[in-house]
């Protein structure tokens, strides 16, 4: 049975690609692409290891199906610093030292990145449900939610 | 076993013949939120997956002589962000938003809450609850279904071979008519449903309660359309006997199962505190 040919553009690049029907978009990222920032967790959508954006949408990328990126926009963790250069939220993360084992840490920064991107100026209570769907084992969560919350305070500041 | 099959139509009835001339077992594809956790999970294993986000009217929202129509696969982030839609029915979309995480929203739709037939679907109270209507399209055209005959129990809807949800009919509110949906979870996010309740009444000029429905979710093997806990709220000012009466028959309309999220006797006792508090909520917005 053919594969699906797929045509995406992910971080701003160009990019074909064939699956099957059933792989999904974190599979496709990982295993075709060699994109593997994006992590998975629980393959179910409940821990958001896997966040990516798809057209400007925070999604999990466990529960797109790879064939759905055609002509869509992907953006992954690996477009997220500009070369060298790190975000701001990837550099307050190794500040504050917000990770410890780094799976959930790609995940934590794409979704905080659409946060701020919606909400420039977000309450602690914003900044913990909208990364409600974003699990840590390790940090306790505090270093990542006053990271987001210092990004976004040196970004009013400046 | 056969590859599983994918295909993206950009109509309505591209979409019906599709899933109507499948050999076997065909899915709706709307935000995948539930599809793919029962693909991978082997719950289901379908020849062919129908996206129908590609067809204009399944992804987008209207609204005429104030009859607002959704399309059925619309994510749910989006209606949040609509604030005349909101304004108007807080009770139907905050219920959805209530669904999951952010990355959930940003996929998760109202007609893919509806067809996967949970009893514990949050948005599917409020839908009820707000007299929702589903523009249902088949092999044999289009027709209507009241929200609340869709699911028929657990994972099984009324929906026939072919047949899928283009859009859902909020209808055009009357004045002073309020909307709310409150659930129980014994957290603060990302769980789901121990009790669920949906109401809607419509307050006329002095303050009494002529038009209401009120909708319980995860008390039974469907969201139920509660005719008696309405008729506790019809004729009143929403005072504390009714109030108190709309306890009594939301608990009468009961039959929860009894599991780890909550027993028999505490599911029975919560919906009806529960449709105190909601019916209070939405009589608030109906006075506003």
């Amino acid at each position: 049975m053919a594969k699906n040919h797929v045509t995406t553009t992910i971080n701003g690049e160009p990019v074909e690609f064939l699956c099957e029907t059933q792989e999904t978009l974190l599979d496709v990222l990982r295993d075709e692409l060699q994109l593997t920032g994006s992590k998975e967790g629980c393959a179910s959508g409940d821990c958001g290891a896997c966040s990516v954006m798809v057209d400007g949408r925070l999604v999990c990328s466990c529960l797109v199906m790879g064939v759905e990126a055609e002509g869509s926009t992907v953006e992954t963790i690996e477009g997220m610093a500009d070369g060298e250069n790190l975000h701001p939220l990837q550099q307050k993360f190794l500040e504050n030292a917000a990770l410890q084992c780094g799976i959930c840490t790609p995940g934590f920064l794409i979704a905080a990145k659409a946060l701020l991107e919606k909400n420039p100026d977000p309450t602690e209570t914003e900044v913990r449900y909208w990364l409600a769907g974003n699990l840590c084992r390790c940090t306790g969560y505090d270093k990542i939610i006053r990271s987001v919350l210092d990004v976004a305070a040196e970004a009013k500041g400046a | 076993m056969s590859a599983l099959q994918y295909k993206a139509p950009t109509s309505v009835d591209e979409a019906a013949a599709l899933l109507a001339g499948a050999s076997g077992e065909a899915r709706v594809l709307a935000g995948g939120t539930d599809l793919l956790v029962q693909l991978r999970a082997a719950m289901i294993a379908p020849e062919l997956v129908v996206d129908i986000k590609h067809i204009p009217e399944l992804t987008s929202v209207s609204v005429e002589d104030g009859v607002y129509s959704i399309g059925a696969a619309t994510p749910s982030a989006e209606l949040h962000e609509n604030a005349d839609l909101f304004a108007m029915w807080p009770g139907v979309i905050e219920a959805m938003d209530l669904v999951g995480s952010t990355q959930i929203q940003g996929r998760a739709s109202l007609g893919g809450n509806l067809c996967n037939a949970s009893p514990a679907a949050d948005s599917v109270p409020a839908m009820i609850a707000a007299n929702a209507v589903c523009v249902v399209a088949g092999p044999n055209g289009t027709r209507e279904v009241a929200v609340e005959d869709i699911a028929t129990g657990p994972g099984q809807t009324s929906l026939a071979k072919g047949e899928f949800v283009v859009t859902i009919r909020l209808p055009k509110q009357a004045p002073r008519t309020g909307d709310a949906y409150l659930r129980f979870i014994p957290r603060t996010e990302m769980d789901i449903a121990v009790v669920g309740v949906g109401i809607c009444l419509t307050l006329d000029d002095g303050g009494v309660c002529t038009d209401a429905r009120v909708s319980l979710g995860a008390v039974a093997a469907r969201a139920l359309l509660v005719k008696e806990a309405a008729d506790a709220l019809i004729g009143t000012k929403v005072d504390d006997a009714a109030m108190a009466n709309l306890d009594a028959a939301a608990q009468a309309a009961c039959s929860p199962i009894n599991d780890k999220r909550g027993t028999i006797e505490f599911r029975t006792k919560v919906a009806g505190v529960l449709a105190r508090r909601t019916a209070a909520i939405a009589l608030d917005r109906a006075r506003s």
